[in-house]
């Protein structure tokens, strides 16, 4: 059987979180009224010009130094053109010969807890385009422009991938960086980032790429891994029964998980790029650079190595809470409320991302603040409440039952027992009220004796209703039963 | 450079202009002669001469990023040739 | 009243001669008696004329008057006006009422002026000759059965025929100096970038530059100063103060150097065209300028180089009328291909398509080098070529065009049509500015002296100018067209 290796390139279509458009003052908000958001420059009325604006070009610029990217001094917009009727001009303005962005790289987090560079051809600013709504409006399609004039960075990699995880990985890496950043909400759903995905396979060895089908618009992590598996496996099966690959562009069905060619018929696009008349080359001095160098956020790999170095968390702890933005920003109030960055990390990941998990909310949606949680660990930590009754705390914040950990832990009385003299009045009843027990667990031999005791441990934490200190409770047990 | 009648219709069909036969064969002759003026472009020696896109050396200038334009949907819309529910209607789009 | 230029209706209306409704009364009369012939119009906006004219007499009444307050003018039909119809002498915006102003058409208003209408120009402002409009030609006041010039032809042709004294134009490739050439009027093209474009509708965007028409250097002085200056909305155009162009006027031209381009006066140049023009110089050397002979090597490459320029650019910038959301739809589209193919091929003249069609082939895959790039490789030589000469001159001289105004109907060639811009459309490659004189005439049609300078150099050239009209009164002569009942 040949072994086959499969090549992935990503094209990320990032919608930058600027108030107006990038050559327009409309507003990006999202949601608005049809229409009402396109003004006549985003509709090309007759004799409408573009003005860049300057917070897209920052935000691509610090973009670019976030992957450590080269950042060309000069930057020319050039037209694209073809007819389209949410693309209002007849072409889109974008950037093809010199991007605003040049080569960089990626850290992704593999399976194993490894990492990979994924190197990043170029960025480039672009416009969106409007969208066609093709509910019925009298047997016609309905175009809304308010999308059109959007700033979209689109970062194109190098085909640097080699699985359906490690495209999922990267996209989820830019994801982490351009949230970081803040400069863009990186909400799929909503279309803030859009994935073109270029997939080929090869004999494995082999040095030329194979012919690459292109599937657009895979608005979401999963479907990017779907998509790419089931492309995959396409192209090799339909090698292996003798056909070969067609450069394409194809769609993802989600529905039916499989991808389907585009556009056959149509004649190929020939879209006439020229540098576009109405905009001067974009120039940038290197004060400016170096300033918005100067204020970049600590960014998720900087972030997990700080989380391995200073904190002691494990390579994977650090990152998975590095991750994504929000669930490091959670986790590190969580961290400082505590003072104990390890019990942070397991409560984080544990508990709590099991519930999000279990209920499919968001970190940012989470019913358990991060201050919460850390007052929560705090208690833990100081061994005020034992683990069990911290969990009792949990589910009630989670339910909204208590502001704080504390206020629950009062509320219910889920204080630690520690004083050796309560506990040993506990033991006391337990072995008094169990005389079987006792003396099944006197007559054994010394090494089943471990097991037994976990009879009367229980017992006692009925009896303190779960306060009562375990690891006391186990010597003081011991003590007593043994000693007898 | 000389066109032939598959030229003119490529860059009509990308244009999306239409255009019929005749139509066609008349601009195969007037295009073929504007391009033979235009190849006097060739006559010069144009190796390490750096394109001018344009005519003063100036560079962009950035606006700020700030919301400045309001609805107008309904004036911008009066010059439309057909509208629903303030969305533009072009014939169905079948993707 | 028809025959005073701006200047002169300015010191009228200051003086209480007569009122701006008054004047604006007397020219929208004469429209409406003599363009039905001339078809220089293609919207006259009278009722807003009055009300704007009675607005600029009681700002008047107020001392609230500027320099341009209540004076009339007229606008080619490229620049959008809110509410009214800007069509671009094209059907595809025969519809078009422009939901914006432009502008130059915002600071006119300001500045307390009187727009009469929009005049008629080749469609989309491609054209030397204003046949190329879908309003129809436009005729030439000395001669009507000449051409006015394109595109601004509109402007220039009402100008001439004292229907309005002054109008803004666009010159691309020649398109306001050549119609004042022809129509033996002063047009100015300025420095691109020095008037804001937005509002303009796009032919050529790279090349497409707006200035003033009007019986006096003077004049367009005067105007330029109210149209000039940096637009936030326009990236193209250049932040630089605007001097008052009209202060150094009448300032001695003693030491001017003028250099005439060798290649100006070669093949193809009317030598009774050449005459007058080596007369103007003669005037000029009286007034204490010396002469010299220069050479813009690159001459012969600036119509090629400026054939694939502009319609690739037009190309593009033509491609958002698509019939979607304003402009000419076709009835009854069938598919999405059919709505764009027939409102296209319906709502764009013969000319338009094919600059559209050699601009999209130039473009397209496998040709961009030959052509484009190689276009703007050209147009840096031949910006070359004029930053060299005015290293040595002050200005150049030469003839506007090789001929005086040709018939109507004669050129139906689109290749010899666009060799008659040969003296016009390097300026623009170079973004320099130019303007056309008034200098005397071949079988009683205008000829236009051209002047050229520096970028930025706009006082110089109105100087240059306005000297020779203080020396010379071809700029005063009148057509016979409109006389009789004046």
């Amino acid at each position: 059987m040949m072994q086959w290796e499969t090549v992935i390139g990503l094209e990320v279509h990032v919608q930058l979180a600027t108030q107006s458009k990038i050559f327009s003052g409309a507003s990006t908000a999202f949601g608005a009224e049809p229409n009402t958001q396109a003004c006549a420059v985003d509709l090309g009325l007759p004799g409408v010009l573009p003005v860049l604006n300057e917070g897209a070009v920052a935000m691509a610029v610090r973009f670019g130094l976030g992957i450590n990217a080269e950042i060309p001094e000069t930057s020319v917009f050039d037209r694209k053109n073809y007819f389209y009727p949410d693309l209002p001009k007849g072409y889109q303005t974008s950037q093809m010969y010199q991007p605003i962005v040049g080569p960089g790289e990626v850290e992704i987090t593999l399976d194993d807890g490894g990492t990979k560079r994924i190197r990043v051809h170029h960025a480039h600013l672009e416009e969106d385009a409007g969208k066609s709504l093709h509910e019925d409006y009298q047997g016609m399609t309905g175009i809304d422009l308010n999308r059109a004039g959007t700033p979209l960075l689109e970062i194109v990699s190098e085909p640097d991938m080699r699985s359906a995880r490690e495209a999922a990985a990267y996209l989820k890496a830019i994801h982490a960086i351009v949230t970081y950043l803040g400069i863009s909400d990186g909400n799929m759903a909503e279309g803030s980032m859009r994935c073109d995905v270029n997939v080929s396979v090869r004999p494995r060895g082999q040095e030329t790429l194979g012919t690459r089908a292109e599937i657009k618009n895979v608005n979401s992590f999963r479907f990017v891994e779907k998509a790419i598996a089931f492309e995959i496996e396409r192209q090799i099966e339909l090698i292996e029964d003798g056909g070969t690959v067609v450069q394409e562009t194809r769609l993802y069905d989600p529905e039916a998980d499989e991808t389907r060619s585009m556009r056959t018929k149509e004649q190929a696009n020939d879209y006439r790029y020229f540098p576009c008349p109405d905009l001067l080359p974009v120039v940038l001095d290197q004060a400016y650079v170096d300033h918005l160098r100067a204020n970049l956020p600590e960014l998720p790999a900087e972030k997990r190595a700080r989380f391995q170095d200073e904190l002691g968390l494990s390579a994977y702890d650090a990152g998975v809470l590095a991750s994504s933005r929000a669930m490091a920003e959670y986790f590190e109030v969580v961290k400082d409320v505590s003072g104990d960055a390890k019990l942070a990390a397991n409560w984080v990941q544990g508990e709590l991302a099991g519930q999000l998990n279990k209920q499919g909310l968001d970190i940012a949606d989470s019913p358990v603040s991060a201050s919460q949680l850390g007052g929560l660990v705090a208690r833990v930590k100081d061994e005020t409440i034992n683990g069990k009754a911290a969990k009792q705390v949990f589910a009630a914040l989670w339910e909204g039952e208590g502001d704080s950990a504390d206020a629950i832990i009062d509320a219910r009385g889920l204080r630690q027992v520690t004083d050796s003299g309560a506990i040993e009045a506990m033991i006391d009843q337990v072995i008094s009220d169990s005389p079987v027990q006792v003396a099944q667990y006197r007559d054994a031999e010394p090494d089943k004796r471990g097991k037994m005791i976990g009879y009367f441990v229980g017992q006692v934490m009925k009896a303190s209703r779960g306060t009562a200190n375990p690891q006391q409770v186990n010597a003081l047990l011991k003590e007593k039963l043994d000693d007898a | 450079m000389a066109l032939e009648p598959q030229d003119v219709r490529r860059a009509a069909f990308l244009a999306r202009l239409g255009l019929n036969d005749d139509e066609a064969a008349g601009y195969v002759d007037d295009l073929s002669r504007i391009l033979e003026m235009v190849d006097r472009l060739q006559s010069v020696d144009t190796t390490g001469v750096t394109p001018l896109a344009h005519p003063l050396d100036a560079t962009q200038r950035l606006r700020a990023d700030e919301v400045t334009e309001s609805d107008q949907r309904e004036r911008f819309q009066r010059c439309a040739p057909a509208v629903e529910n303030g969305l533009y209607l072009v014939p169905r789009v079948v993707e | 009243m028809h025959d005073k230029t701006l200047t002169e209706l300015a010191t009228a209306l200051a003086a209480g001669e007569f009122s701006s409704r008054e004047l604006t009364e007397t020219l929208l009369a004469r429209i409406e008696r003599l363009d039905g012939e001339l078809n220089s119009f293609i919207t006259v906006t009278g009722e807003r004329a009055i009300a704007a004219a009675d607005a600029a007499d009681a700002a008047r009444a107020r001392g609230e008057a500027g320099p341009l307050t209540g004076l009339p003018l007229a606008l080619k039909d490229i620049f959008c006006t809110r509410g009214v119809r800007t069509s671009c002498g094209s059907r595809m915006l025969d519809n078009f009422e422009a939901p914006y102003d432009a502008t130059v058409v915002e600071k006119l208003a300001a500045a307390g002026s009187v727009s009469l209408g929009k005049t008629n120009m080749d469609e989309f402002a491609m054209g030397s000759s204003n046949e190329n409009s879908y309003y129809g030609p436009v005729k030439n006041p000395w001669d009507l059965t000449a051409v006015p010039g394109g595109s601004s032809g509109g402007s220039a042709a009402a100008v001439a025929a004292g229907l309005v004294p002054a109008a803004l134009g666009t010159d691309t490739g020649g398109s306001i100096r050549q119609p004042a050439a022809f129509c033996g009027i002063t047009g100015l093209k300025p420095t691109y970038g020095r008037v804001s474009r937005y509002g303009m509708v796009a032919y050529a965007s790279s090349l497409d530059q707006g200035g003033p028409l009007a019986r006096s250097a003077a004049d367009c002085a005067l105007l330029l100063g109210a149209i000039a200056g940096h637009d936030l909305r326009d990236s193209t155009s250049v932040a630089r103060g605007v001097p008052d162009y009209t202060a150094e006027l009448g300032e001695s031209l003693s030491g001017l150097k003028i250099g005439l381009p060798r290649e100006y006066f070669g093949d193809g140049l009317d030598p009774a065209v050449e005459m007058a023009v080596r007369e103007a110089i003669r005037v000029y050397e009286s007034l204490g300028a010396t002469v010299r002979e220069v050479s813009l090597p690159h001459t012969s490459l600036a119509i090629p180089a400026y054939y694939v320029i502009a319609p690739a650019e037009a190309s593009s910038n033509l491609s958002r009328y698509d019939g979607v959301r304003f402009g000419h739809r076709c009835d009854n589209p069938r598919d999405l291909i059919d709505l764009y193919q027939r409102s296209r091929a319906e709502g764009f003249g013969d000319e338009v398509k094919r600059r559209i069609l050699i601009g999209t082939h130039t473009l397209s895959e496998g040709f961009f080098d030959a052509y484009y790039k190689k276009a703007q490789q050209v147009r840096r030589l031949i910006r070359q070529d004029f930053l060299d000469a005015f290293e040595d001159v002050d200005v150049l001289m030469g003839p506007a065009s090789p001929t005086p105004a040709f018939d109507l109907g004669a050129n139906k060639d689109p290749v010899s049509m666009y060799l008659q811009d040969i003296y016009t459309i390097a300026v623009n490659l170079a973004g320099i500015p130019g303007i056309s004189v008034p200098a005397g005439f071949v079988d009683q049609r205008p000829v236009g002296l051209q002047v050229l300078g520096p970028h930025f150099a706009e006082q110089r050239l109105l100087n240059v100018a306005h000297r020779f009209q203080q020396a010379t009164d071809w700029h005063r002569r009148q057509p016979a067209f409109g006389q009789e009942n004046a």
